[in-house]
């Protein structure tokens, strides 16, 4: 074969955090050590002992600064794993036996290490319960540390260069110790979009895409490589022309981010005077200041679960108030809606329970109903950071009136508890549940009448009502947030849900596409909450429209009997409207 | 040699953080310690040993402990047990 110019190569995967680079690869691949027996003389038996305890001491300095990193990103609670990771290179018992064998049968210490080591995997790995299995992978690791310190390989950390990192699966340490380095984007073959990676590196504010299928085998070191954030593409080896389109892309992107800065302090109101809410979601603690930036209007929904990332057991009542309390301060005077924890379905904290069908299973508030002194907690933990009157309360996966009134004598239960500790609270704290369930949205004015809002998630709204499994490759094309019973459905909830008191908003993935902003407007939502790259984008657009042009949007849209048509018609208006929006 | 049988009272089991508790624990004496769960026993004194256990909650471990301070050694460890390891029971 001569030597021409590469060919080019497309690939999809899921856009994980916003921006586009262009620029070289830098393949990572977590080292795999190979090992090789061979039998040492007698006078090599200390030589090889110290070899080892280098080794581990090597291994031991690595995981220290790894933990010192991870405190300073992730906070204290997030690093543990670390932490068992380091007792693991102090075990005697493990040693022990190493330095016996190592001394008996003489064979290098690589041979040993492994042998051991992997007893106690393989025992780790037939166990029934799911924790265990999982700590089998931090055995793992550690074992490839010290086999790699006795190779006396460098941990790959530092890169020279600007260069975008593409590697099978990228643990939130690995690209929290890459993000020291220029990194431009992140290329993973698998995680999710709400993995904690994909978080930091929204947080860090690097391009990412993940579940890029065989982009490691594909891509090779320095190949030049375009990485489109917003959509999921990533192009290897790109032609010329395409090199072109992409460069003017990245170049609008960054002027039209630049006319988004002077919106920050503005509020989110339609020409006509039509105002919105427009909050954005939060995950991590780390991304309060990056929201105030991003000109937010307060939190429409912080999501509990992260602070169960990675521990074995709820956090106690004193721990989550910590962190409550601390983005109650950091949004005041602005609000913060705190979700109770969605555990279940395909988040966290597996229960030990099977289920064959978790999004039908045993999920949010069913969970907490059904632990009562965890919800208490929370509850309790909630409350007492609520004592200057910015904070409420949602609830998830709600589907009948009977949840919100037990979770209503919980929370009185709360108060009451928290009355007779003589703690301050807001007594006349605010209640809203999720519209997430078919249920739920068909009976909004009854749930509507029961509480102060209504927060649509159009996640698993969208999925219940399309029986479209969205992690389901197979028919995830058919997940489509346009589908005119979508719409109808949204226009459902917003008329019956809204009451005198109560308000609807919006939480979802749709909140914060582009695409839909006229729409919703239109539909009468009152609150969007999104991811908080979108808010300026979002906020551009509320502000350039009429709501009574809005409205009318959202008539016709109504009347439309395919997502193709709707789609259409969207994309056209927008183009016309504001042609410097980047929509796909 | 002093033994019992102590039952796993925490929501989650024998995970990382009681195994590491019971592991720094049992450092503190010079006595020998080990845990035996459905007959197969570990030094308790090894947190990959412990790790391995896989103990879940309502679990019955039996303990044992060999040396010149066992009876200090297995008060407070029996007290660790009882406590949950501090966790949600």
């Amino acid at each position: 074969m001569s030597k021409t110019a590469k060919q080019e190569l497309k690939l999809k995967g899921i856009p994980a955090s916003p921006g586009i680079a262009i620029g070289p690869v830098y393949l990572f691949r977590k080292h795999e050590p190979t090992i090789q027996t061979r039998t040492i003389d007698i006078s090599e038996v200390e030589k090889e002992i110290n070899r080892l305890k280098n080794a581990l001491a090597r291994s031991k300095k690595e995981l220290i600064k790894v933990l010192d990193f991870a405190e300073q990103k992730l906070g204290v609670n997030q690093s543990k794993i670390f932490e068992a990771q380091l007792l693991l290179l102090e075990d005697m018992v493990l040693f022990e036996v190493i330095y016996k064998r190592l001394r008996e049968e003489r064979k290098n210490a690589e041979f040993f290490i492994q042998d051991e080591m992997e007893k106690y995997h393989r025992l780790m790995m037939a166990s029934n319960d799911q924790y265990t299995r999982e700590r089998a992978d931090d055995l793992l690791d550690v074992e490839n540390r010290i086999l790699r310190n006795l190779e006396e390989q460098k941990l790959v950390s530092k890169i020279e260069g600007s260069h975008i990192i593409v590697t099978h699966n990228l643990a939130a340490a690995d690209a929290l110790i890459f993000s020291r380095n220029e990194v431009m984007a992140y290329v993973t073959e698998i995680g999710g979009s709400t993995s904690h990676m994909a978080l930091l590196a929204r947080a860090l504010k690097i391009p990412a895409i993940v579940g890029v299928h065989q982009v490691s085998l594909l891509a090779h070191t320095d190949d030049p490589i375009i990485v489109d954030g917003y959509d999921g593409t990533i192009v290897i080896h790109p032609s010329p022309e395409i090199l072109k389109r992409y460069e003017k892309k990245r170049k609008q992107y960054h002027a039209f981010e630049e006319t988004l800065a002077p919106l920050r302090e503005l509020p989110a109101e339609t020409l006509d005077g039509h105002c919105i809410k427009l909050a954005a979601n939060v995950e991590l603690e780390e991304e309060l200041e990056f929201i105030k930036l991003q000109g937010a209007d307060g939190i429409g929904l912080y999501r509990t679960e992260s602070l169960l990332l990675g521990e074995e057991v709820f956090p106690t009542e004193e721990e989550q108030y910590g962190v409550y309390h601390r983005i109650a301060e950091s949004v005041y005077p602005k609000d913060a809606i705190i979700r109770t924890f969605d555990i279940g379905g395909d988040k966290f904290m597996a229960q030990t329970v099977k289920e064959h069908n978790p999004f039908l299973g045993w999920r949010g508030v069913r969970v907490m109903l059904d632990k009562p002194q965890i919800f208490l907690d929370q509850l309790r933990a909630i409350l007492r950071a609520s004592s200057r009157k910015n904070i409420a309360i949602l609830l998830p996966m709600v589907t009948n009136l009977k949840e919100v009134q037990l979770t209503k004598q919980l929370i009185a239960q709360a108060k009451d508890d928290l009355r007779a500790r003589k703690i301050a609270f807001d007594e006349r704290i605010k209640l809203g549940v999720m519209v997430e369930v078919p249920a739920a949205a068909i009976t909004a004015d009854h749930l509507g009448r029961e509480v102060d809002f209504l927060s649509i998630g159009t996640n698993d709204l969208i999925q219940y009502l399309l029986a479209v499994d969205r992690g389901n490759d197979i028919v995830s094309e058919l997940f489509q947030e346009f589908h005119p019973a979508v719409i109808r459905f949204l226009r459902r909830i917003i008329e019956r849900g809204k009451q005198k008191r109560t308000w609807v908003g919006m939480c979802g993935q749709m909140a914060g596409d582009p695409l839909a902003t006229i729409l919703l407007v239109g539909l009468g939502l009152d609150e969007f909450s999104v991811v908080p790259n979108a808010v300026p984008e979002i906020k551009k657009i509320i502000r350039s429209i009429h709501y009574t042009e809005a409205i009318h949007v959202a008539e016709r849209v109504l009347m439309m009997q395919s997502e193709d048509e709707i789609r259409t018609y969207l994309k056209n208006l927008m183009k016309r409207k504001f042609p410097d929006i980047p929509i796909e | 040699m002093i033994e019992r049988e102590v039952t796993i009272r925490n929501r989650t089991g024998l995970h990382t953080r009681p195994a590491a508790s019971i592991v720094k624990l049992a450092a503190k004496f010079r006595s020998d310690f080990f845990i035996e769960k459905d007959g197969f026993q570990i030094n308790g004194k090894s947190i990959i040993g412990v790790m391995t256990l896989a103990a879940e909650q309502g679990s019955k471990l039996l303990i044992r402990f060999n040396g010149p301070d066992e009876e200090e050694a297995y008060h407070a460890m029996i007290k660790l047990f009882d406590s949950g390891f501090g966790e949600p029971i």
